[in-house]
């Protein structure tokens, strides 16, 4: 399972409202490794991602995961997807969101139990999510997509929101996932996060502009954190 | 299709209902308090209240299902809980119908309070079976329900689905027979009335009034407006959409 590629992009294009946001982009991601989805706002991250989850109309290319097109029916309990604003029932408590997606998701009753540990919930399952803090309505929403035990994990800025010590802590569980074979991709703004990170995507304006482990970014650029190797980058694709 | 699925949209829209217990109450004693104002205005008039009355129980639960159902799913695209829904294995008909039946739910509660109080307290005079009422606003209340998830796949805010409402829903208040009998309207309108499936309901509603049992043209207002639940449930189906641009 280790280093076998499970998501590969080929070519990929998608245009939104007469702009191109993503072009002619290829890449691959492999399981049992933290991808790292890196860029400014608007650079296309969210649209790729939605690519790889199969919620997104495409307009060129091909995305294929664990084998099949993205989207495809099979891959719907495989793949789990966090967006980046918290998609789940605020009028419900965090226990009947998780057993409402559970029953969805075919999971059972540990798999809800497992899913509140893992965000560290356990203390607010009781509680209707309209209540619950910002970070802690995020916490939720990842939760039910670990519900199914996806094979492929993509997240949206998980962590927006979150104090360092949980931040550190899902780090910490994206890794342990990681190390069980799945394939985890990451979108993040803050910079300081792509340090944990397997492998790095750094994108801009819709197309790929590195693809690397973060030591070797910072090597080739000869920089010492992946915000001067993203920067040092980005001034050598303006003045070539 | 899968059972366990649609039971649990079902359920877990009742579970938010439940939670929001002043809707919940609006829902039911709303239609009451408008059935008695009615029954008061008509103090000494019978007559009229036995004519307004039907067609008013077969209005109460079409309105107000559709309201509620165009903007409990307006809420559930905007949220983005319908996205997630729609990359699950879940069917698109588990949802329709798992809304259909929890909101059939409601329907049937609020039809049983609004045909005991105007049947046991006003004195409505019925000529059918007391249940086929029930059938009819339960079938109504589905209507409202299949109508409203439709529309609310035009609607990009709660402001537009609550638009939808005079737009869609008056126009057959108008037309449906209760102001001029449908046999008394212009050639045009008349053909409008036809396709529109209230009139149906307030037809159902008026048969039981006045025939004593179950006619035959009973028989087809029912099949008609279960036609129309199930082509709206198709055409909701179309407008959810598992890629969107």
């Amino acid at each position: 399972m280790m280093n076998s590629s499970t998501v590969v992009v080929a070519d990929l294009r998608v245009r939104r409202g007469g702009r191109e946001v993503v072009s002619q982009l290829s890449t691959s991601v492999r399981a049992g490794e933290i991808t790292g989805l890196l860029g400014p706002s608007g650079c296309g991250k969210t649209t790729l991602m939605r690519c790889i989850v199969g919620v997104q109309v495409v307009h060129g290319g091909s995305v294929t995961v664990l084998g099949s097109p993205a989207g495809s029916a099979s891959l719907r309990r495989r793949v789990g997807y966090v967006t980046q604003a918290p998609s789940v029932y605020a009028d419900l408590t965090v226990t009947e969101n998780l057993a409402f997606f559970a029953s969805v998701l075919d999971a059972d009753r540990k798999a809800v139990e497992a899913a509140i540990d893992t965000v560290r919930l356990d203390r607010a399952g009781a509680d209707v999510v309209a209540q619950l803090s910002g970070g802690q309505r995020s916490r939720v929403s990842l939760a039910v997509a670990l519900l199914a035990n996806p094979d492929v994990l993509v997240l949206d800025e998980p962590t927006v929101g979150l104090d360092p010590v949980l931040r550190r802590q899902l780090w910490g569980t994206f890794a342990e996932l990681a190390a069980r074979g799945a394939t985890i991709v990451v979108s993040s703004h803050v910079m300081d996060e792509a340090e944990r990170c397997d492998r790095l995507l750094l994108m801009r304006d819709g197309a790929l502009i590195a693809d690397d482990e973060p030591a070797a970014l910072m090597a080739r650029t000869g920089t010492d954190d992946i915000e001067s190797a993203f920067l040092s980058i980005v001034e050598a694709q303006v003045s070539p | 299709m899968n059972l366990e699925i649609t039971v649990a949209v079902a359920r877990r829209v009742l579970i938010q209902l439940r939670r929001d217990r002043r809707t919940l109450a609006m829902l039911l004693v709303v239609p009451c308090v408008l059935l008695t104002l009615l029954w008061w205005m008509f103090d000494r008039n019978d007559l009229l209240f036995s004519r307004l009355g039907p067609p008013l129980l077969a209005m109460f639960p079409f309105i107000v299902m559709f309201l509620v159902t165009s903007v409990t799913t307006l809420r559930e695209r905007s949220s983005g809980t319908l996205e997630r829904l729609l990359s699950t294995p879940m069917a698109k008909l588990d949802l329709l119908v798992g809304y259909a039946l929890a909101f059939g739910a409601v329907a049937l509660l609020q039809a049983l309070l609004a045909v005991g109080l105007t049947v046991g307290l006003l004195g409505l005079d019925l000529s059918g079976p007391l249940w086929a009422l029930a059938v009819v606003a339960v079938l109504d209340a589905l209507l409202g329900t299949t109508l409203g998830l439709f529309v609310s796949a035009f609607a990009e805010t709660e402001f537009q689905a609550v638009q939808f409402m005079p737009a869609i829903v008056i126009p057959q208040i108008l037309l449906c027979g209760l102001f001029v009998p449908r046999d008394a309207l212009p050639d045009a309108l008349r053909v409008v009335s036809d396709v529109m499936p209230l009139s149906y309901a307030v037809d159902a509603m008026q048969l039981l009034q006045t025939m004593p049992g179950l006619t035959a043209d009973f028989g087809v207002d029912l099949a008609v407006i279960g036609a129309f639940v199930a082509a709206l449930v198709g055409l909701g189906a179309a407008t959810l959409r598992r890629r969107t641009p």
